[in-house]
């Protein structure tokens, strides 16, 4: 058994609004530069829809992820030697007009027009070529709330195995956000991807990032990632993703598109999972069974043997601590609502989504829908979204863990209504979702309250431990000894290197003793 | 000093020197710039034949001019291979080869040309350098009619005179008189190709000292601590 610590996120989607307040703060922060104009690594799309880039999620297409060859688990793109093959001209990579042409608008000429009939208008400008576009035809969020004809959103990948003809009348139509980041995944595709070694995962933490000086551009990781969550960027011919904002991370911050989220629909959070059986879990026979296996992977951090066991990995105590407060762990594992993001992608990935309910007030009211004992809030399957529809979106296809899980919400909300409406509560609901009503309340408290401190337990990192001469590192970001980005990465160093170590001893004080 | 000696005996040592501290530089100090600078992302359409081509063609041209300059004559005899046959074998693996880098590379030059989103995401240093290697090329291509003209007349000295200046380089002997006898075709396809380890360390060139051979040894997933093991 090998503890390791990740840190993680659940997306409420029942409360995402699509106000894309994450994607454009995340974008003002971290990808406003030249060359990933048209990257964003937080997107929020609507759902169904083809999405950013265009049919993502169409692996048969893009061949991402991994799958299962002759009962090894392989890259879907195929193994390191096709790699290599494909390595002059990547067959899989996706073109600039997949994800959209990114533009800006000549602005200035409303103001420098000459005196004419008709208003000036600022045309677009294409962000690569400085010339002038005709039109745009496609954007980050061209389909948003279901904007565009039905026939060219239902390429969406999740209507397999669905009828999804009904779904274009008027009546029948349905929708829901899905905000997407990088899934930070335990199986990485684009690490296993990446030819250079440049991607790596953090031990610390399992936040999974690029080394910029490594990578050389080979652009395997940008096809390999299922999600299209690996951008190349143009001009610096470098990848560039989410870096789960490891600078807010290591500071005990939420990320920034978290932070910024005005629907309060973001957790953050540390789990503890085994890394010895990761291989295992993505290696998964069934498709169906991987949301299952990706379960028995995390760890009970209240478990003394386990403790124990990550202490001695190098977890820290005071991430064990946060580990015992994740959100994530309640939502995820303690009361099952959340599930990971095409589980069938064998990622095994860490942006966990709890999926949304869409009750028809009026429909209820015209007692035109079958709900539960309330007689206010409908059934799981009599709810607007169709179940197989997230289901293929969150679990594979397998309906019964996501109508589990939307029953649990509603039997919260019943709760918590006969609670508050009627003043007497009544358990009924719960007791057919399987909980009780100490984690009917928790769940109110996490998913409807939502306060700051419950959404974002994020330790902040050990930087004392974690790096290899913490009083070498301290005060030399600015004030080192020239350089400061480029200290050399041969062991041949061409000029002589310049002594940062410090004195000071590298033993770690010992711990002080528990209390009793 | 006449103008011979300075490039076939001066010159070589001017390029080596530069290619190798000139790479040795950029790798230490500039890591971040050391990369493919692929466009694929900006226009894919026709990379998969144009890219490979190329790619495939001047791999192959390099190793076969390595094998056939720069590893010992002693050692082809030693194999059996005679100076005829090894002739034939260079004419036929360069015109094959050196027609894929062709095709391929054409295909590479007309879409940096002609490609507006291609053309802005370039550099200056990356139109020359495609320019450079493909002029290198059809010198190359050129010699090869000469080439057969000597191998029908059953005469390998021009190869050999190749092969040995190039050893007498290697081994710090210059003895640029080596070619006297040799078309000048053949030389300026020398002053060209000794011209391409100049410029080298300068432009994307360099990312193919990186070939990620060693990804096939590899585990798939990496793990780093910043804490050293």
């Amino acid at each position: 058994m090998k503890i390791r610590a990740q840190f993680a996120m659940v997306f409420n989607l029942d409360k995402c609004i699509g106000c894309h307040t994450c994607s454009v703060t995340c974008k003002n922060v971290w990808s406003n530069r030249k060359g990933i104009e048209y990257a964003w690594f937080n997107n929020v799309e609507s759902k169904p829809g083809i999405g950013y880039p265009k049919n993502w999620e169409d692996q048969d297409k893009w061949q991402g992820g991994w799958t299962k060859l002759n009962g090894k688990l392989e890259l879907k793109a195929g193994g390191k030697l096709k790699k290599i093959v494909q390595i002059f001209a990547n067959p899989n990579m996706p073109e600039i007009d997949d994800y959209y042409e990114p533009f800006t608008y000549d602005y200035a000429r409303l103001q420098n027009a000459p005196l004419s009939e008709a208003a000036p208008t600022a045309r677009p400008v294409s962000q690569i070529t400085g010339e002038k576009m005709d039109k745009i035809t496609w954007g980050p969020n061209w389909e948003d709330d279901l904007a565009g004809e039905f026939e060219k959103r239902s390429k969406d990948s999740n209507f397999s195995n669905m009828e999804k003809e009904m779904y274009k009348q008027f009546e029948n139509t349905f929708h829901l956000y899905l905000p997407r980041i990088c899934n930070h995944c335990i199986n990485p595709a684009c690490v296993a991807s990446c030819p250079s070694g440049a991607m790596y995962k953090r031990e610390e933490d399992g936040i999974v990032v690029a080394d910029q000086d490594r990578c050389r551009g080979w652009r395997m990781c940008i096809s390999g990632c299922p999600y299209k969550k690996v951008f190349f960027n143009w001009e610096s011919s470098k990848a560039e993703k989410c870096i789960g904002c490891y600078p807010r991370i290591e500071s005990g911050l939420p990320t920034v598109c978290s932070e910024s989220c005005v629907g309060r629909i973001r957790y953050n959070g540390i789990i503890l999972y085994d890394a010895d059986k990761m291989l295992d879990a993505a290696s998964t026979d069934n498709e169906q069974d991987l949301y299952k296996a990706h379960l028995d992977l995390f760890v009970d951090p209240n478990d003394p043997k386990i403790i124990e066991q990550a202490l001695a990995d190098g977890v820290p105590q005071s991430w064990i601590d946060a580990a015992q407060k994740s959100p994530i762990y309640k939502m995820a594992v303690e009361w099952k609502i959340a599930f990971p993001l095409h589980p069938e992608f064998r990622t095994l990935p860490m942006i966990w989504y709890v999926p949304p309910l869409s009750p028809v007030q009026s429909q209820i009211d015209q007692k035109n829908l079958p709900t539960e004992a309330d007689g206010v809030i409908p059934k799981a399957s009599a709810m607007r979204l169709p179940v197989k529809y997230l289901a293929n979106l969150l679990t594979a296809g397998k309906e019964e863990y996501i109508v589990s899980a939307l029953n649990r919400l509603i039997a919260m909300r019943s709760y918590m209504r006969s609670v508050n409406v009627e003043g007497t509560p009544d358990i009924r609901p719960l007791t057919a979702a399987g909980i009780d009503e100490d984690t009917a309340k928790a769940m109110y408290r996490y998913l409807a309250i939502a306060n700051y401190e419950d959404r974002f337990v994020i330790p902040t990192s050990h930087q004392e431990i974690s790096l290899d001469d913490y009083h070498g590192f301290q005060g030399q970001n600015g004030f080192s000894f020239g350089n400061d980005s480029a200290n050399g990465q041969s062991p041949f160093a061409l000029f002589p290197e310049r002594r940062t170590e410090s004195m000071e001893p590298r033993e770690p004080a010992p711990l002080a003793a528990k209390k009793k | 000093m006449n103008l011979s000696k300075f490039v076939f005996a001066v010159y070589p040592y001017i390029v080596l020197t530069v290619f190798v501290i000139g790479c040795w530089i950029r790798y230490d100090r500039e890591q971040y710039t050391w990369k493919t600078d692929s466009t694929q992302l900006l226009s894919k359409g026709g990379m998969v034949f144009a890219s490979n081509f190329f790619h495939i063609g001047i791999l192959a041209i390099f190793a076969g001019h390595f094998a056939g300059l720069v590893l010992p004559h002693g050692l082809w005899l030693a194999l059996g291979v005679s100076d005829m046959q090894h002739q034939w074998l260079a004419i036929i693996a360069g015109t094959v080869f050196g027609g894929m880098m062709l095709l391929g590379g054409l295909a590479l030059w007309f879409r940096r040309l002609t490609n507006a989103r291609v053309r802005a995401a370039g550099r200056g240093s990356d139109m020359f350098v495609l320019s450079w290697l493909m002029l290198t090329l059809l010198l190359g291509l050129a010699t090869i009619p000469v080439s057969i003209g000597h191998a029908n007349h059953g005469n390998p000295e021009v190869m050999l005179a190749l092969a040995n200046w190039v050893q007498s380089i290697l081994t710090l002997n210059p003895q640029p008189e080596l070619l006297d006898n040799v078309d000048s075709v053949f030389k300026t396809h020398l002053f060209f190709g000794m011209t391409v380890f100049l410029v080298f360390p300068f432009t994307r060139l360099v990312h193919v000292l990186t070939a990620p051979v060693n990804y096939l040894g590899r585990a798939y997933q990496i793990v780093r601590a910043k804490r050293r093991a």
